[in-house]
C-alpha cells in the first residue's frame, strides 16, 4: 500500500528582516521532527530544493512595500490551500510601515544617491490588504512555540490554540510584578496581544507592543494612565508608532497624540544633510 | 573560436538571508560582467530613525535583521554612548561581550550547519542532509541551541531580544541563572571543537587572492565591541573616522550600497578578517584546532571560511565560559544616560564582520540623522570580484556545476541580503 502523502509546507518572504521565517530553524529540538511530518517544499532560506505547488501550507513573512510584490501575493495564494501570515511585518505592515507617515520619496533620496534605481510603493500594507488571509500570528518576531503550534494545528485540521488576551493577562500568570503599578513604568501590556510571555515585563522593562493590538484594546485609557507617569505626547505618538504601526488601534491612537504635538519632530527631521 | 557567450543565472539564491540573484555573463572565455543583484525590497530604516528618541534605537535597528539582532543593538548603543560620553565598564562590559557571544555561536552553527555544509557534502539543504549525517545535523542544531540559550537568559527572546538599552541592560543575570549556561556551553565547547575537525575534513576548491581584510583590533581581545579598525594593507582608523575612509556607491543592479577603501578597492569583513587581523589574540585551544585543522596564521581561500567560522565558534565558547567564571553581578543594570546634541560613531563585529552605525542627536535626544553600514555591503563588491576570478579559471566545467560552484563561492561571505538592503538571486548568462 502507498504511503499516504506528507502535507506540503511553504514559507514565503516579502518586505522583513528573516527573524519570523528563522524562528522555524530556530526549532531545534523539533526542526527534524518537523521536517518528518511535512514535506518542507519550498524554504529557500533553508534549501535549494523548490518542489512545485500546491501547497497545503503556506506560512508568508514579511510585508507588501513593491508593485512587483502586490502582484507575487496573488499567484502564492493562488497556490495555497491555507495561507499563515507570520510576524507584525506580514499581519500589520511591520516597522517599514513608517513610511506610511511620510513622504517616501523623501524617504529614498534620504538613503540612496540615485532615487531612479529605486523601484517601491509609498506604503507597506499587511498581507491581509492583498489576499484571503486563514490566520495572522502575531509578533515581532513571532513565538517559535507558538509556530509549531500552528504548524501543527493547521495540519490536523484545527483551530490553533493561541490565547487573545492582552500582555497583561500572561504577565500575572508568569507571577511577574507589575512595572506600572510597582516602579511606575509606562507599559503597554494592557492593550498589547499575548503571545510573548510577557518577557519585558519580566527583564524589568515595560512592553512596547512587539505583538501588536489585543482585540478591544481601549488605548485612550492606557494613553491618560501613561500620561499620568509623565509621559509626553511625543512618547505617546513613538509608543503607539513602532513595529505595528499599521495595526488600526494603534494607528487611530499615535494619530490622536500627534494632533496635540507641535514639535512636529516625528514628522520629519530639521536638517536632511550628514555632517 | 568564436566569441560564444553564455549566462549563468541564479534568480533565487538559497540559503543565504534575504532576497539576492546573481547574473554572470561570458563571452568566450572571458567573464564580461558580474552582478550580484540584491532586490530585497528597500526598507528605508535610516530615514525612519530620523525624529525617533536615541534610547528607540537598539530596538529599531534590531528589526534590519533577524539573524544578529545583537549586532544592530550593540553598534546602535556603543554610538549612542560615544555621542553622549558614557562609558559602560566593568561587569556590564564584560555581559555585552557574552551576549555577543551567544549571537556569535547561534549565527556561526546556522551557517556552517545549515546553509554552507551541505554544500561541501553535496545536499540541497540539511534537512536533506540530516538523512545520511543525522549525527552531525543534530550536533550544528544543539550548538546552535547553545548559542540561542545565552541570547534568550541575557536578552529574554533569541529574536530581538529586549534588555539591550543604552547605557547596560534592563535587567542582569544572576550568578545561579549562569550556572547551568556554564554547563551547556561545556558541552558546546566540545561539540565546536569537533565541528572544527568536521569541516577541516571537507575538500575545498584551490581559490586564494591577497584580500584586503578589515576587522577592529583590540590588544587584549578577540574583537566585539570596541577596538581600532586596521587592514591588512596598512590602514589604522577609528569609527570616527570612518566615512573619511570608506565610500558607499549607489550601483543599478542592487538595493543595497556597495562600499570600497577611499583610494584602494574592495574589501573583505568578516571571520577571514578578523582571524587574518587577530589570531594572536585567539584563545590557546583555538588556535591550537585551527593549526589541527591545517589553517596558518591567515587564511586566504575564502571556501575555508567554513573552518574559521568553526574556530571562532570554538572560541565564542570558551570566551563565554571565561566571562560567565569571573561574573558578579553589577550593582546596577545600567549607566545613567543624558541627551546632548552630539554625533556618535561605533564599528562593532557582527558575525559577518564589521558594522558601522553613526547618529546625530539633538539637544533633547532626538535622532536628526542616522548612517548604517551592514558587513553584507562591504563585501558585495569582494563577492563580485571572487567571481569574476572564480568563473574565469573554471569555464570547462558543466553549467549545473559552475552555477553550484559559484552559488558556493557567495555563501563563503554568508552574505546576509536582508541587512545589505538594508537579496540574492543567482544568473550565469553563457551565449
Amino acid at each position: 500500500m502507498a504511503r499516504p502523502r506528507k502535507p506540503k509546507l511553504a514559507v514565503w518572504k516579502f518586505a522583513s528582516c528573516d527573524g519570523c521565517q528563522l524562528s522555524l530553524l530556530d526549532c531545534e529540538d523539533e526542526l527534524l521532527a518537523v521536517a518528518d511530518a511535512v514535506e518542507i517544499a519550498n524554504f529557500v532560506e533553508a534549501s535549494r530544493t523548490v518542489i512545485k505547488g500546491p501547497y497545503d501550507l503556506s506560512l508568508v513573512e514579511g510585508s507588501i512595500t513593491t508593485a512587483h510584490d502586490a502582484e507575487r501575493i496573488h499567484e502564492i495564494r493562488a497556490v495555497s490551500k491555507r495561507l499563515v501570515t507570520i510576524g507584525a511585518c506580514a499581519t500589520a505592515g511591520g516597522i517599514q510601515a513608517l513610511r506610511n507617515f511620510k513622504d517616501v520619496r523623501e524617504l529614498v533620496a534620504i538613503v540612496y544617491a540615485t532615487p531612479a534605481y529605486i523601484s517601491t510603493l509609498d506604503r507597506s500594507s499587511p498581507i491581509s490588504a492583498h489576499v484571503l488571509v486563514d490566520f495572522e500570528l502575531r509578533g515581532c518576531p513571532i513565538d517559535k512555540h507558538q509556530l509549531v503550534e500552528v504548524i501543527s494545528a493547521f495540519l490536523h485540521g484545527r483551530q490553533p490554540n493561541t490565547p487573545a488576551h492582552s500582555v497583561c493577562v500572561e504577565c500575572k500568570l508568569r507571577g511577574a510584578v507589575c512595572v506600572m503599578v510597582a516602579h511606575g513604568t509606562p507599559c503597554l501590556g494592557p492593550v498589547t496581544h499575548a503571545g510573548c510571555g510577557a518577557i519585558c515585563p519580566a527583564y524589568q522593562r515595560g512592553c512596547y507592543g512587539c505583538f501588536g493590538p489585543q482585540v478591544t484594546a481601549n488605548t485612550p485609557s492606557l494613553s491618560q494612565w501613561w500620561s499620568r507617569l509623565g509621559a509626553k505626547e511625543i512618547d505617546l505618538v513613538r509608543a503607539f508608532r513602532s513595529f505595528n504601526a499599521g495595526a488600526a488601534p494603534f494607528r487611530h491612537e499615535a494619530k490622536a497624540h500627534e494632533a496635540k504635538t507641535h514639535t512636529g519632530k516625528i514628522h520629519e527631521s530639521k536638517e536632511p544633510s550628514a555632517p | 573560436m568564436t566569441a560564444k557567450t553564455r549566462n549563468i543565472r541564479v534568480d533565487y539564491l538559497a540559503r543565504v538571508e534575504g532576497e539576492g540573484a546573481l547574473h554572470v555573463k561570458i563571452r568566450g572565455d572571458k567573464v564580461t560582467d558580474v552582478q550580484l543583484r540584491i532586490f530585497e525590497p528597500p526598507r528605508f530604516f535610516e530615514a525612519l530613525l530620523r525624529g525617533r528618541a536615541f534610547t528607540e534605537a537598539p530596538d529599531i535597528t534590531a528589526r534590519i535583521c533577524g539573524i544578529c539582532p545583537i549586532a544592530y543593538q550593540m553598534s546602535a548603543v556603543h554610538a549612542m554612548e560615544d555621542a553622549l560620553s558614557v562609558r559602560v565598564d566593568g561587569q556590564l562590559r564584560a555581559l555585552r561581550r557574552l551576549l555577543y557571544c551567544g549571537e556569535w555561536i547561534e549565527s556561526h552553527a546556522l551557517h556552517v550547519y545549515m546553509l554552507h555544509a551541505p554544500d561541501f557534502l553535496g545536499y540541497p539543504d540539511a534537512i536533506r542532509m540530516a538523512k545520511d549525517h543525522r549525527e552531525a545535523v543534530q550536533r550544528g542544531l544543539q550548538l546552535k541551541k547553545a548559542g540561542n540559550d545565552v541570547v534568550t537568559l541575557l536578552g529574554g527572546r533569541e529574536i530581538h531580544p529586549i534588555s539591550v538599552r543604552v547605557g547596560g541592560f534592563y535587567r542582569v543575570p544572576t550568578c545561579a541563572e549562569l550556572r547551568p549556561l556554564a554547563e551547556r556551553l561545556q558541552w558546546a565547547r566540545d561539540a565546536a571543537l569537533e565541528t572544527v575537525r568536521w569541516v577541516g575534513g571537507f575538500s575545498f576548491p584551490d581559490f586564494e587572492y591577497d584580500y584586503e581584510f578589515v576587522a577592529l583590533c583590540h590588544p587584549d581581545e578577540y574583537p566585539f565591541n570596541e577596538g581600532r579598525i586596521r587592514s591588512s594593507h596598512g590602514l589604522d582608523t577609528t569609527a570616527r573616522e570612518y566615512d573619511t575612509h570608506f565610500i558607499e556607491h549607489h550601483v543599478q543592479h542592487s538595493n543595497a550600497l556597495h562600499s570600497t577603501i577611499r583610494g584602494g578597492g574592495a574589501y573583505c569583513v568578516g571571520p577571514l578578517a578578523r582571524y587574518a587581523l587577530n589570531f594572536e589574540r585567539l584563545s590557546p585551544l583555538a588556535k591550537d584546532a585551527a593549526r589541527a585543522a591545517g589553517l596558518a596564521a591567515s587564511c586566504r581561500n575564502p571556501f575555508k571560511s567554513i573552518i574559521v567560522r568553526a574556530v571562532e565558534m570554538l572560541w565564542a565558547c570558551d570566551e563565554a565560559l571565561r566571562i560567565i567564571g569571573a561574573y558578579e553581578p553589577p550593582q546596577l543594570a545600567c549607566v545613567e544616560v543624558q541627551p546632548r546634541a552630539a554625533i556618535g560613531y561605533a564599528c562593532t563585529e557582527a558575525p559577518r564582520g564589521l558594522l558601522y552605525h553613526r547618529y546625530r542627536l539633538d539637544a533633547d535626544g532626538t535622532i536628526v540623522d542616522a548612517k548604517i553600514v551592514p558587513p553584507t555591503s562591504q563585501n558585495q563588491k569582494m563577492i563580485e570580484d571572487d567571481l569574476t576570478r572564480f568563473v574565469a579559471a573554471r569555464l570547462d566545467l558543466a553549467h549545473e556545476q559552475l552555477t553550484l560552484q559559484c552559488e558556493q563561492a557567495i555563501r563563503n561571505y554568508d552574505p546576509c541580503i536582508s541587512c545589505a538592503t538594508h537579496f540574492l538571486t543567482l544568473r550565469v548568462d553563457r551565449q
